[in-house]
C-alpha cells in the first residue's frame, strides 16, 4: 500500500517527525539545559538573553568547583558500593528462595508463595519507621549498613527469579541429579546459566532504583562521607558553593552521567530489562 | 501385575518415598530459611511494628511508651494538613495518570507506525527514566526560575509574563506533575510498543479486508482493543508511582508554599523524621499503607473483569 | 464445469487473472514472474512446500501486499491500485485473526458495519443516536444470523472468540468471510491448526460451503492430499515459480516436471535415474530417448515378480500393512535406491528379505530430462491426443 498513496504517506511521516521531535525535546530539553547551564559563568546565566552554547566557556571552573567543594566521585563511589552491595545480598537471598518455590517440593511452599505476593503489595516507604528504630537500635544509623541491609530481601526478585526458574524443565533438573549433581550445584550449574537473561534485568532493576534513591539514604544517613549520589547532590545544593548554578548542574551532570552512559552504551538490555521484567 | 502397576498414574508427586520427602523437605526449608527470616525481619515485622507503633505515644529515644488507642488517628484525620496532602497526592495522581499514560500511548504509536529514526526516539525518551530525579528535580528548579528559567524566558519570549511556578500556590502542585510526567512518559511508551509488538500483522490484514484500513479504523478496531490489558498495567503502574512521589517534592517545594504542594509521602517524611513524631507518622503509614493496598487490589480486579479477552 | 448457479446471496462474477507476478523481499526474489488465470467459480488450490511464496502471492491478490510488477486483474478490469476493501475479497487466516475483544456476532458484523455505515455512524455511543443507524442494524443482524446458522455457530453469538474451540473459531472465520457474499474467497492454509479429524470435517464443510456459495475460492495449503481432493484445479508452486496448473487427476498422472510428479501423490512416486537402470543390468524401456536421464513410475504402475534378466531386481526391504493396501519398500542393488510397489493383501505374501524382480507397466513410465522437464514418447502424445 505503500506506493498507493504517496502523498498521504509523505505527510504521514512528516506529521510523525514533527510530534516526535516535539516530545523528545520535551524529553531531552532537562539534559541540555543542565549541560549548558554547567558551562556557563555566573554572569551569563543571569543576562537577559540566552544562548545554548556559552559565549564565555567556563566548564572547567564549573566541574573543578563541583568535584573540590564536594566529594562528587565519594557519591559515585558510595552508590556503586551500595548498590553492588544491595544487588549481591539480594541475589544470595532470592536465587535459593527462588529456586525451592520453582522446583522444589515442600511443606509450606504455598504458604511461602502467597507471602511473597503480599509483600509485592507492600510499598518500602511504608517500613521506613520500623527500619530505622531497629537500624538505631543496633547503632548503625548513619553507616554503609543502613543503607544496605533493609533491602537484602527483595519479594519482588523472588517473585521474577521463580517465574523464569519455572520454566525449565523438570527434566533437566532430574537429569542433571541423575548425573549425581547436588541442588547446590544444580543451581549454579544449570539454573544460574539458563537464567542469566532474567538475572541481568533484576540487576538493572535493582540498580536503578537503588542508585536513584533519595528517600531512604535521607533518612539512614546524614555524613557526606558516606551519602549515595541522589542525596549528595542534594547536600551539595545546601551547600555554599552549590548557591551557583554553574558548578551546580556541573555536579548535576556527574551525578546523573554515569546511569545514562551506561544507558546509551546497552539500551536494549535496560530497557527490556526494566520494562519487560516489569510486565511479568 | 507389575506392568499393571507400571502403568497407573504414578503417585510419586502425591506421596514420595520417605527419604525423597524428607530430603526436599529439608532441602526446601533450608533454601528459603535466610528469605524467610528477612521477609518476617524486614518485612512483616515492621508491618505489624508500625501498626503497633501507631497505637502509642512512643517519640524516637524514649525508653517508655503508652498505648494511646486510636488518638493518633483522630488526631491525623482531624488534622487540615493531612487532608490537603491526601487531595494533593489525588490530584497530582489525577493529573500525572492520564498525562502519562496518553502521552506514552501516543509517542508509542508513533515510533511503531515507521522504522525512521526509532532507535533515537526510543533511547530519548527513555533517557528521563533512567535520570537520578534529585539531581533532574535542581535542573528542574532552575528551569521553573522565575527569571533566568527557561520555561519563563521561552514565555517572556512570546510576549506572555510567566509566575513563579513552584512558589505559586496555584502552580507549584502543576509544575510537580509535569516534572512527573516528564520522568514516568517514556517508560509508559516501552511498556506501550512491547505491547504493540505483540499484535499480530494477521488482524491487521484481516481489519484491511473487512474494510476497517483507515488510520483511525485500525487503531479502533485492532491497536487499542489489542493493548487493552498492556494500557491497565500503565495505569496501575504509574497511579502506584504517583502515589509515592516524593522526592521532587522534597528537593523543589518541601510541600510548600502553605501546604499547596503537600503529598502524604512527604507528609510522612516530615513528620517521623524532621518531628520525630513517630507515632503520628506510623499512623499515616497505616492510612498510606491501606490505600496503596487498595488501589492496586481493585486496579487488579478491574483489569481481570474488563480486559480478559478470553 | 462452466458458472454455477448462485443460491446464496448475488455474488458477482470474478475472474481473477496474474501476469506476471514479481515480488521481493530485499535481494530474495519470493514470486517470479507467476502468471496465472483463476475461471469465475473455481475451488483452485495453491500448493508448494513451506516458504515457497503461496502464502505472498495470495497477500498480493487480496492487496494487502503490493507486487514489484506484473498485474492483478479481476474480470478483465486491473485492480492494481485498489485497496483491499475494494476488491471485494474476502480472507481467511492461519490464525483466524478473530477480533479476541467482540463477540462472535460482533466479530462478524463487522466488514458490513464498515462497509455501511458512514464514518459518523460508526463512532461509539454518538453513531448509535444517528439516524438510519437502526434500520441498518437490523439488516446487519438479519445477515450475520443467516451466516452463523448456515455454519452452525448461531448459538455462540455471544461468545468472545477465546471460549471458542480451534473448529469452532475456523468456523467464525469462515463466517466473517462469508457475510458480505464477496465475490472471492482466499484461504490461507485455513485447516493447519486444527487436529486431524477436526481437519477432514473441516474440509468437507469448506467443499460443501464452496458448492453452495459458487463463488471463487483460492486456498493455500502445503499438503498435497488436501490440495487433492478438494480443489476444481491445483496450481503447484516451488521457489517462487508455477510449475504446473491443472485438475488433480492430471497432475498425478500427467505432471509436466519431475518437482510436481515428486510432490503430488503418496506414497511418493518412484524415481530411477537411466544410469542406474543400466548400472543394474536391467534394459531400458522401449521408447526412451537419448535426452532422458530419469525414469518415473507411481507404486501403482508396478508388479512383484521373479526376480529376472532384463528388469529391475531387489530386495524387500520392508512391508507396509496398510489392510486395503500392502506397500513393499523394495531395495535396489548397489544402494540405487528403493522402489515402492503396492500390492493387494490378497497377493501373493512378502517377506523382508525375499529377492523379487520388478514388472513395471510401460504406459505409466514419466520420462523425464536432466533438468526436471518432462520427456514425451510418441506413442504416449498420441495417446494423450
Ligand atoms: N515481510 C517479509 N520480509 C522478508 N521476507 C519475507 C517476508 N514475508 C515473507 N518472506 C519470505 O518470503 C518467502 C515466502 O514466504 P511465504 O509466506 O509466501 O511462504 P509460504 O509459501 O506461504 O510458506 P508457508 O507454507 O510456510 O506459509 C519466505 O522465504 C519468507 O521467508
Ligand atoms: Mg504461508
Amino acid at each position: 500500500m505503500i506506493a498507493r498513496f504517496p502523498g498521504r504517506r509523505f505527510a504521514g511521516r512528516v506529521a510523525r517527525h514533527a510530534i516526535l521531535i516535539l516530545t523528545a525535546a520535551f524529553a531531552l530539553l532537562p539534559f541540555v539545559w543542565m549541560v549548558s547551564l554547567s558551562l556557563k559563568p555566573p554572569e551569563e546565566i543571569f543576562q537577559a538573553d540566552f544562548h545554548l552554547w556559552p559565549t564565555a566557556f567556563h566548564g572547567v571552573e564549573n566541574y573543578r568547583v563541583a568535584l573540590t567543594a564536594a566529594p562528587m566521585f565519594r557519591f559515585l563511589l558510595n552508590g556503586l558500593l551500595v548498590c553492588t552491595a544491595i544487588f549481591a545480598l539480594q541475589l544470595l537471598v532470592c536465587i535459593p528462595c527462588a529456586y525451592a518455590l520453582a522446583k522444589l517440593r515442600f511443606r509450606g511452599r504455598d504458604t511461602l508463595f502467597s507471602a511473597v505476593l503480599v509483600g509485592l503489595l507492600l510499598p518500602p516507604q511504608a517500613l521506613a519507621i520500623p527500619h530505622f528504630v531497629m537500624l538505631n537500635v543496633f547503632g548503625l544509623l548513619d553507616t554503609y549498613a543502613a543503607l544496605i541491609l533493609p533491602w537484602a530481601i527483595s519479594t519482588f526478585g523472588i517473585f521474577l527469579l521463580r517465574q523464569f526458574f519455572r520454566s525449565i524443565p523438570d527434566e533437566i533438573i532430574r537429569a542433571a541429579r541423575l548425573d549425581g549433581l547436588g541442588e547446590f550445584e544444580i543451581i549454579w550449574r544449570i539454573m544460574i546459566p539458563m537464567t542469566a537473561p532474567a538475572l541481568t534485568a533484576f540487576g538493572i532493576f535493582s540498580v536503578v532504583a537503588h542508585w536513584n534513591d533519595l528517600f531512604w539514604p535521607l533518612i539512614a544517613v546524614r555524613r557526606e562521607e558516606i551519602s549515595t549520589p541522589a542525596l549528595g547532590i542534594l547536600l551539595f545544593r545546601d551547600d555554599e558553593a552549590g548557591q551557583f548554578f554553574g558548578p551546580l548542574m556541573a555536579g548535576a551532570v556527574i551525578i546523573v552521567a554515569p546511569l545514562l552512559v551506561a544507558f546509551l552504551i546497552a539500551q536494549r538490555r535496560f530497557i527490556d530489562g526494566l520494562a519487560v521484567t516489569t510486565m511479568r | 501385575m507389575t506392568a499393571l502397576d507400571q502403568n497407573r498414574p504414578r503417585r510419586a508427586d502425591a506421596k514420595p518415598s520417605l527419604a525423597k520427602r524428607s530430603g526436599e523437605h529439608g532441602l526446601g526449608w533450608l533454601a528459603v530459611s535466610p528469605a524467610l527470616l528477612l521477609l518476617i525481619g524486614l518485612l512483616f515485622g515492621p508491618v505489624a511494628a508500625v501498626m503497633l507503633f501507631s497505637l502509642t505515644d512512643w517519640q524516637l529515644g524514649s525508653f517508655t511508651f503508652h498505648f494511646i488507642g486510636t488518638t493518633n488517628f483522630r488526631t491525623l484525620f482531624t488534622d487540615p494538613t493531612f487532608w490537603k496532602a491526601l487531595s494533593n497526592t489525588l490530584v497530582y495522581a489525577a493529573v500525572v495518570v492520564p498525562g502519562t499514560v496518553l502521552l506514552g500511548l501516543v509517542v508509542a504509536l508513533l515510533i511503531e507506525a515507521s522504522p525512521g529514526l526509532r532507535g533515537f526516539y526510543r533511547a530519548a525518551h527513555f533517557l528521563p527514566v533512567m535520570s537520578t530525579m534529585s539531581a533532574m528535580a535542581i535542573v528542574w528548579g532552575t528551569m521553573l526560575h522565575p527569571t533566568i528559567g527557561l520555561v519563563n524566558r521561552a514565555l517572556g519570549a512570546m510576549g506572555i509574563s510567566g509566575v513563579n511556578w513552584l512558589r505559586d500556590e496555584r502552580t507549584a502542585l502543576l509544575a510537580l506533575a509535569l516534572i512527573g510526567i516528564w520522568q514516568g512518559f517514556g517508560f509508559a511508551m516501552v511498556l506501550f510498543v512491547s505491547g504493540l509488538k505483540a499484535i499480530p500483522q494477521q488482524l491487521y490484514d484481516a481489519a484491511a479486508v473487512d474494510g476497517a484500513d483507515g488510520v483511525l479504523d485500525r487503531l479502533r478496531f485492532v491497536t487499542l482493543p489489542m493493548l487493552g490489558p498492556v494500557t491497565m498495567f500503565v495505569v496501575i503502574l504509574t497511579a502506584t508511582r504517583a502515589f509515592e512521589v516524593f522526592d521532587s517534592v522534597r528537593v523543589l517545594t518541601q510541600g510548600g508554599p502553605n501546604y499547596a504542594s503537600e503529598v502524604l509521602l512527604h507528609r510522612f517524611y516530615t513528620e517521623s523524621f524532621d518531628f520525630l513524631r513517630m507515632g503520628y507518622g506510623a499512623a499515616l503509614t497505616v492510612v498510606y499503607l491501606a490505600i496503596v493496598v487498595l488501589l492496586t487490589l481493585t486496579q487488579a480486579r478491574l483489569l481481570e473483569r474488563r480486559v480478559h479477552y478470553s | 464445469m462452466g458458472v454455477r448457479s448462485r443460491p446464496y446471496g448475488l455474488a458477482a462474477m470474478a475472474e481473477i487473472e496474474l501476469r506476471h507476478i514479481e515480488k521481493s523481499y530485499g535481494e530474495t526474489a519470493v514470486v517470479k514472474g507467476v502468471s496465472l488465470s483463476i475461471r469465475d467459480g473455481e475451488f483452485l488450490t495453491l500448493v508448494g512446500p513451506s516458504g515457497c511464496g503461496k502464502s505472498t502471492l495470495l497477500r498480493i491478490i487480496a492487496g494487502l501486499e503490493e507486487q514489484d510488477d506484473g498485474e492483478v486483474m479481476v474480470d478483465g478490469r486491473c485492480v492494481n491500485d485498489k485497496r483491499p476493501k475494494e476488491r471485494d475479497v474476502a480472507m481467511v487466516f492461519q490464525s483466524y485473526a478473530l477480533y479476541p475483544h467482540l463477540n462472535v456476532f460482533d466479530n462478524l458484523a463487522l466488514p458490513l458495519r464498515t462497509r455501511r455505515l458512514s464514518f459518523a455512524q460508526r463512532l461509539p455511543f454518538v453513531g448509535r443516536a444517528l439516524p438510519g443507524r437502526g434500520g441498518i442494524e437490523k439488516t446487519i443482524r438479519a445477515e450475520v444470523e443467516q451466516a452463523a446458522s448456515m455454519l452452525d455457530i448461531a448459538h455462540l453469538l455471544h461468545r468472545k472468540p477465546g471460549q471458542l474451540s480451534g473448529g469452532q473459531r475456523q468456523r467464525v472465520a469462515l463466517g466473517r468471510a462469508m457475510v458480505r457474499h464477496p465475490a472471492v474467497f482466499l484461504m490461507d492454509e485455513p485447516l493447519s491448526n486444527l487436529d486431524a479429524k477436526l481437519r477432514v470435517q473441516m474440509r468437507a464443510e469448506i467443499i460443501a460451503l464452496h458448492r453452495r456459495l459458487g463463488v471463487t475460492f483460492v486456498y493455500v495449503t502445503h499438503d498435497q492430499a488436501e490440495a487433492m481432493t478438494m480443489s476444481d484445479r491445483v496450481a503447484v508452486m516451488t521457489a517462487g515459480e508455477l510449475l504446473q496448473v491443472g485438475q488433480p487427476e492430471q497432475l498425478y498422472r500427467d505432471p509436466q516436471d519431475l518437482r510436481v510428479a515428486e510432490m503430488i501423490g503418496s506414497p511418493k512416486i518412484n524415481v530411477v535415474s537411466c544410469d542406474h537402470w543400466i548400472s543394474l543390468g536391467a534394459s531400458l524401456p522401449p521408447g526412451v530417448d537419448g535426452n532422458t536421464t530419469h525414469l518415473a513410475f507411481r507404486p501403482e504402475a508396478v508388479g512383484i515378480a521373479a526376480p529376472g534378466d532384463r528388469r529391475l531386481n531387489g530386495v524387500v526391504a520392508s512391508v507396509e500393512n496398510l489392510g486395503a493396501d500392502i506397500f513393499l519398500n523394495v531395495a535396489l542393488a548397489d544402494g540405487c535406491g528403493t522402489v515402492v510397489v503396492r500390492t493387494h493383501p490378497d497377493g501373493s505374501r512378502s517377506e523382508p528379505g525375499r529377492p523379487v524382480g520388478l514388472q513395471i507397466d510401460p504406459a505409466c513410465l514419466l520420462q523425464f530430462d536432466s533438468a526436471g522437464m518432462r520427456q514425451r514418447q510418441a506413442e504416449q502424445v498420441g495417446a494423450a491426443g
